[in-house]
């Protein structure tokens, strides 16, 4: 606990000290406060819109979370086949690297083209971004399972579900919560991009017409939203991740003693 | 009943080479019913390669396994057996990791805790149900790992080296604790050991095994009569046994 306090000081104080440098120079005026609006305006411009503001983040929100949660669903049932059937991973492993290379921001216009300014095309980024990690962490989770503990199953007789209920799946747990974490970093940015290239709502567009007006504020507090959100939501991976591997938090922490007598 | 039928495993002149290293030459053993029988060979030279055939994890180059008289070769899910380590999963209580064995063989989840948890105190184990393995002792973790074997086939286990990796004094109380419970469950045992007091305190009979590739080189009928204690690691007729078994393996 006094170690976590201390880790988390140096780089409070560091951004601390930003702020604080960024207040004085805009208080200074030597930017106009549309180039570079200060802290305390920014803030204030967050909560005097954030009624307006809050219609467009429940959009973006929505657009982030069934992305999200299609990206991992398909993830999963892919990386399952990918692992059980070699051929079928050695046809697809590659062309899932390529894919990587295409950037995102090129597809948008394409995806609008094709699915129109709605929510689709936005999910469909969202997509995107989040099934590359999830699936190659979860498909590297699975290929490094211990063979001894796949062996000993089979010589207790368990078929290829069981190996994967009591031995694959648990043992990738932890490479697919990375791979949760990496998705759920980027997954707002990705729904926030999809509405800045082309939309009705969400943050994407809210962002675009406060810099159409040259309301700078506005824009600095939606990228604050976009930030906080992303954290929150990382954090909720983390706290999931905690629930659902309590061996690895337990592990070195509280050793029982062999009892004397057996 | 006839000698046959008393008979539960035999193995008959088993050869077993992998691509360039021959392990076994031929080894051919036999145990029967509720005895218990150990393993005694240097390292490497196929013990556990022995057991993996036995299990039916590996197929024999030549050579039969019969179990209850029928052929097993390459046929796995007839005998429990517990590998040199413990092997439990990291990410399963201990409750979860015995129930394993159960739960494969159709058992509901909560039958299965009903039934592993009557064994738990013979096991040394009652109160960690809800410990994971890493909060165990060596000794509670072999002992965890013996009752998950011990669930999947409690007539014929095989034990590779189970107390390999304890210290001195924690092996000694799990041989005596090994004992007792083997008195009480009628099982018959087949068990690899480095270690000549531990084959001699435990068995009824000891193949010694010679460097790779493996043959028998001998065999021992230990008939120090049983119930045994700690007594006996200091009697004559067991130094006797163990004179001789040294003198054939070094
Ligand atoms: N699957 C395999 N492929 C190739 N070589 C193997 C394989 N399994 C075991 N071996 C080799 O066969 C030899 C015998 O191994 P085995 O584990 O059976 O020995 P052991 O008698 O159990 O040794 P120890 O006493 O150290 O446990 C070793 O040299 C090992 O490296
Ligand atoms: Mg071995």
């Amino acid at each position: 606990m006094k170690n976590g306090l201390k880790n988390k000081i140096y780089p409070l104080i560091f951004f601390a000290v930003v702020l604080g440098m960024w207040e004085i120079i805009s208080a200074a005026g030597i930017f106009a406060a549309y180039i570079l609006p200060s802290p305390i305006a920014i803030l204030v411009s967050l909560f005097t819109d954030f009624k307006n503001m809050g219609g467009h983040i429940l959009i973006t929100l929505y657009e982030t979370f069934a992305g999200f949660f299609i990206a991992v669903f398909l993830s999963v049932i892919i990386a399952l086949i990918m692992d059980s059937a070699i051929t079928v991973k050695k046809t697809l492993y590659p062309v899932l690297i390529i894919s990587q290379t295409i950037p995102i921001i090129v597809l948008a216009p394409l995806f609008i083209i094709w699915f129109g300014y709605g929510y689709i095309p936005k999910i469909i980024i969202v997509i995107l971004i989040c099934f590359f990690p999830v699936t190659v962490s979860f498909l590297q989770g699975l290929s490094t399972a211990d063979r001894e503990l796949v062996d000993l199953m089979r010589s207790m007789g368990a078929g290829r579900y069981s190996v994967y209920r009591f031995v694959k799946i648990p043992s990738a747990m932890p490479a697919f919560f990375s791979g949760l974490k990496i998705a759920a970093t980027y997954s707002i940015m990705g729904a926030t991009i999809g509405e800045w290239v082309g939309g009705k709502s969400g943050l994407g567009v809210y962002m675009i017409r406060a810099k159409h007006s040259f309301a700078t504020d506005k824009v600095f507090a939606a990228i604050l939203v976009i930030t906080v959100l992303s954290i929150i939501f990382l954090k909720i991976i983390e706290l999931a991740e905690k629930k659902y591997m309590p061996w690895l938090r337990i592990a070195g922490d509280v050793y029982i003693e062999e009892k004397q007598e057996i | 009943m006839t000698v046959k039928d008393n008979i539960l495993i035999e193995v008959k002149n088993i050869k077993k080479s992998f691509t360039n290293l021959h392990t076994i030459e031929d080894i051919s053993l036999v145990l029967e019913k509720n005895q218990f029988v150990s393993i005694l060979g240097p390292s490497g030279c196929g013990k556990s390669t022995l057991f993996d055939v036995i299990a039916g994890l590996e197929k024999p180059d030549r050579g039969f396994v019969f179990i209850d008289g029928r052929q097993f070769n390459g046929r796995t899910g007839r005998v429990s057996y517990m590998h040199q380590k413990d092997l439990l999963f990291p990410w399963a209580t201990i409750l979860n990791n015995v129930c394993i064995p159960l739960i494969l063989k159709g058992y509901r989840r909560k039958d299965a805790a009903v039934k592993a948890m009557e064994h738990f105190p013979a096991f040394g184990l009652e109160g960690f149900e809800k410990s994971y393995p890493c909060q165990l002792s060596g000794g509670m973790r072999q002992r965890a790992a013996l009752l998950r074997t011990y669930l999947f086939a409690d007539d014929i286990m095989l034990l590779d080296e189970p107390f390999g990796s304890l210290d001195a004094i924690t092996r000694k109380k799990m041989q005596m604790w090994l004992l007792k419970i083997w008195e009480q469950i009628n099982a018959s045992i087949l068990f690899i050991t480095h270690d000549i007091e531990e084959a001699i305190f435990l068995s009824d009979k000891i193949y010694v095994l010679s460097e790779r590739p493996a043959i028998v080189k001998k065999t021992f009928k230990i008939d120090i009569k049983r119930p045994r204690d700690g007594k006996i690691f200091t009697s004559a007729e067991f130094n006797k046994i163990k004179k001789q078994i040294f003198e054939l393996l070094y």
